[in-house]
């Protein structure tokens, strides 16, 4: 069978080629917005053209047969355009208004969740998790399946004080925004890995294993050609297995997730802020880590209960203080939550005004 | 085809109102071995809470250094389909915009040669296609790239450039997100697909301070769309708010950060020299406020993940730039910064980590930019800093 001619460094398409023609007129020329429910919304151009954006629930992991029946509903009822938002939804873009409600309807219909817009919880960011990624230490789907299932309603009607913006990440490489989410659960491991010096020596290039440590715990071990690990400087950030797979950092019966709070990206009102720790260690409890789902559904809640209008996450905690965060959530304050790494210096109370 | 496993851990998860990923899987199950074996090797995660897969191993197309992610089972004799499950990274269009024709011609090729299994995206934006073998690697980039889809980024490269939505559909855009992220995209094509740099560039590219693609967070290089003058009022419109129940003295006026506004129940005033231009009130009041008409972009440098000394968010170092096509004040500035990484980085050192340690000066020389404020939450607190030559002219 003879291939096509390959090209090379062409790029992406140009998006002009995707977009509708309501789009393409007022391009750059939208005057304002109205959120119309948990996942419509209405742009109007300057001109008075009108966008409707039908927003809906994915997880992520998609089957061509479900790509297919999403582009159908398209065809039918967007003249065939769609895109996908940063978040992983799938929007359906209608410059007819008297397409929505049918199309609202056949998504009913197919059991998809309309939903994502507004102060309510959108999508949740995730990584691979044990679907394909060689460094997951917990599963990614499964959680972000299990959460949504509890949360669901946040996502297509129930409002929050604002926006509440979720992620899970399977190990500290965090490919996603856990580190400046509202909520968000990471997967670590607690135990110094297991090295297999026979296979290090092999397969590993030594100075780069050593200078992959970010506490200098590895040394090269000259007699065995391999390296040793100093138990008491170890964080179990797992670089080094990154780099060298046999050292061996996973641990199925140790591993397990932190819950963090209080991040976000936007610059609205307060600056961007990098998600703190709330719970140092849950056990992984697969399929459905009823755990990690009833302690994210306690710190919503909690927030829903005692924030202001516009307040995000962080924001109601900055306010309140982290103090009262404990107290109201009733989540325990152990060693694991006080800095002893880079960021120490920054995160020790220097003040003697300070609430119980 | 499908049903080689019996799956009870996962089956629980096709319960309950959310869309389910292992629907998802089963779906493409009952065509492809592929799929049925990564449903049977998940299942087996789930029961044992590991997973099975090793690192990924060099594999890639001719002339490419990237855009593929090598993947092996560790358990091949057990799950001999996914013996090798290799990831494809597909260059997104700018903004994830795409019509039913070309997203169907793009899963018709997947059927042929892959998992039928997607990600509709990776974290950094590729359409990513989940699950091949090394032997169809060639085959579906002959497909693909003759009909004018290329492959992302991957290693230690210019990863794929995303952005918001933008002009595309939003009022607040003060950039032309989705024409700056094609752009440079096209522009370092070969820095994409040929891994060359210390470690990865990631470039994200957001309208406004809302910063819908997290770019402060995840880009080493964060492009945020902001203005300079003064943001425009509808005072009509801001009755209409306050008919409609907002009360705007305690939403608006009392959570501005820089306290530069009043309302007197009749009048909302900005005193636009101590704004911020933070998006809060504008982002509420959208129909009322406005932002200038002087736009452009603030640069901001640095952003990673925590991996391995800390997280660090992108810090500013040009305030604001003008961004009109083709965009050659970005590229200029962008290559002076990653000219000077490159020349200074050890492996696996992000541009961030370099800066830390070599300080911000040495940065804003190469990048030929001054001190100024902006760049800075307040001054240095210690009595220890450096004198260079040039100070003293």
């Amino acid at each position: 069978m003879s291939l096509p001619e390959r090209q090379t460094d062409i790029g992406p398409p140009h998006y002009e080629k995707f977009l509708p023609p309501v789009i393409k007129k007022n391009y750059g020329k939208w005057a304002h917005h109205e959120v119309l429910s948990g996942g419509t919304m209405v742009h109007v151009a300057e001109s008075g053209d009108k966008l409707y954006t039908v927003r809906v629930a994915s997880p992520r992991i998609l089957s061509t047969d479900t790509i297919r029946e999403i582009c159908e509903m398209a065809e039918k009822y967007s003249d065939g355009y769609l895109r996908f938002t940063t978040r992983n939804n799938v929007e359906f873009l209608l410059s007819d208004q008297s397409k929505m409600a049918p199309l609202l309807a056949e998504l009913k219909d197919k059991k998809y969740s309309v939903g994502g817009i507004g102060p309510r919880i959108s999508n949740i960011v995730h990584t691979q998790g044990w679907v394909h990624c060689h460094s997951a230490c917990t599963d990614a789907s499964g959680i972000v399946k299990s959460v949504m299932d509890e949360l669901h309603d946040y996502f297509t009607t129930k409002t929050l004080p604002n926006k509440v913006r979720l992620a899970v990440a399977c190990c500290v490489n965090m490919c996603g925004a856990v580190h400046c989410s509202d909520i968000a659960v990471v997967a670590i491991h607690r135990k110094v890995p297991v090295i297999d010096h026979e296979t290090v020596g092999k397969m590993c290039e030594i100075p780069t294993t050593v200078s992959s440590c970010p506490t200098s715990a590895i040394r090269p071990n000259p007699k065995t050609k391999s390296i040793t690990i100093n138990e008491e400087k170890c964080m179990y950030c797992g670089n080094c297995f990154t780099v060298c797979p046999p050292i061996e950092i996973h641990n199925p019966q140790q591993d397990g997730v932190a819950i963090v709070v209080g991040g976000k990206v936007g610059s609205l009102r307060t600056d961007p802020k990098f998600s703190k720790l709330a719970i140092p260690y849950i056990e992984n409890e697969p399929p459905r880590w009823p755990k990690v789902v009833a302690a994210i559904k306690n710190i919503l809640d909690v927030y829903a209960a005692n924030a202001k209008k516009h307040e995000r996450v962080g924001e109601w905690i900055e306010r309140v203080g982290w103090e009262d965060f404990f107290k109201l959530t009733g989540i325990p304050f152990t060693f694991q939550h006080i800095d002893d790494f880079t960021f120490m210096r920054d995160t020790l109370r220097n003040s003697a005004a300070f609430k119980y | 085809m499908g049903g080689k496993y019996k799956t009870p851990m996962l089956d629980e998860l096709e319960k309950g109102p959310w869309p389910s990923f292992v629907t998802e899987i089963k779906k493409a199950a009952k065509r492809t071995e592929m799929a049925d074996d990564e449903l049977g090797q998940v299942e087996k995660s789930y029961v044992t809470k590991r997973g099975y897969w090793k690192h990924g191993g060099i594999v890639g197309v001719l002339g490419y250094g990237g855009g593929v992610i090598g993947r092996y089972s560790s358990l091949p004799n057990e799950f001999p389909g996914i013996a090798h499950f290799h990831t494809v990274r597909l260059n997104q269009p700018s903004g994830f915009f795409y019509t039913a024709e070309a997203l169907k011609m793009i899963m018709d090729i997947w059927d042929k040669y892959g998992s039928g299994l997607t990600n509709m995206h990776g974290s950094t934006g590729d359409l990513v296609l989940l699950g091949t073998t090394t032997e169809n690697l060639e085959v579906l980039f002959a497909e693909y790239s003759s009909r004018g889809w290329d492959l992302g980024g991957s290693g230690s490269a210019m990863r794929t450039p995303s952005c918001c939505v933008g002009q595309a559909r939003c009022e607040w855009a003060c950039i032309d997100t989705m024409a700056i992220c094609n752009e440079v995209t096209q522009y370092y094509q070969d820095q994409l697909h040929r891994p060359s740099f210390p470690y990865k560039f990631k470039i994200k590219v957001a309208g406004c301070a809302c910063d819908c693609v997290a770019a402060i967070a995840r880009a080493d290089l964060s492009i945020i769309g902001t203005w300079k003058d003064n943001i425009r009022i509808d005072q009509a419109e801001v009755k209409k708010y306050a008919d409609g129940g907002m009360n705007i003295q305690a939403e608006i006026v009392e959570m501005c950060p820089t306290a530069c506004m009043s309302y007197d129940g009749k009048t909302l005033k900005v005193n636009d020299a101590q704004c911020s231009r933070c998006m809060h009130c504008i982002a509420k009041m959208t129909k009322a406020l406005k932002q200038g008409k002087v736009k452009g972009a603030s640069i901001l440098v640095g952003s990673k993940a925590p991996i391995v000394v800390g997280s660090l968010l992108s810090w500013v170092v040009v305030p604001f730039m003008e961004l009109e096509a083709p965009f050659d004040n970005l590229k200029d500035l962008a290559d002076k910064m990653i000219e000077w990484w490159d020349d200074n980085a050890k492996p696996r050192e992000r541009i961030g980590e370099l800066i830390e340690v070599k300080g911000m000066r040495p940065f804003l020389e190469a990048i030929e930019m001054p001190p100024v404020p902006q760049q800075v939450k307040y001054p240095r607190k210690d009595p220890f800093f450096f004198w260079s030559e040039s100070d003293f002219n």
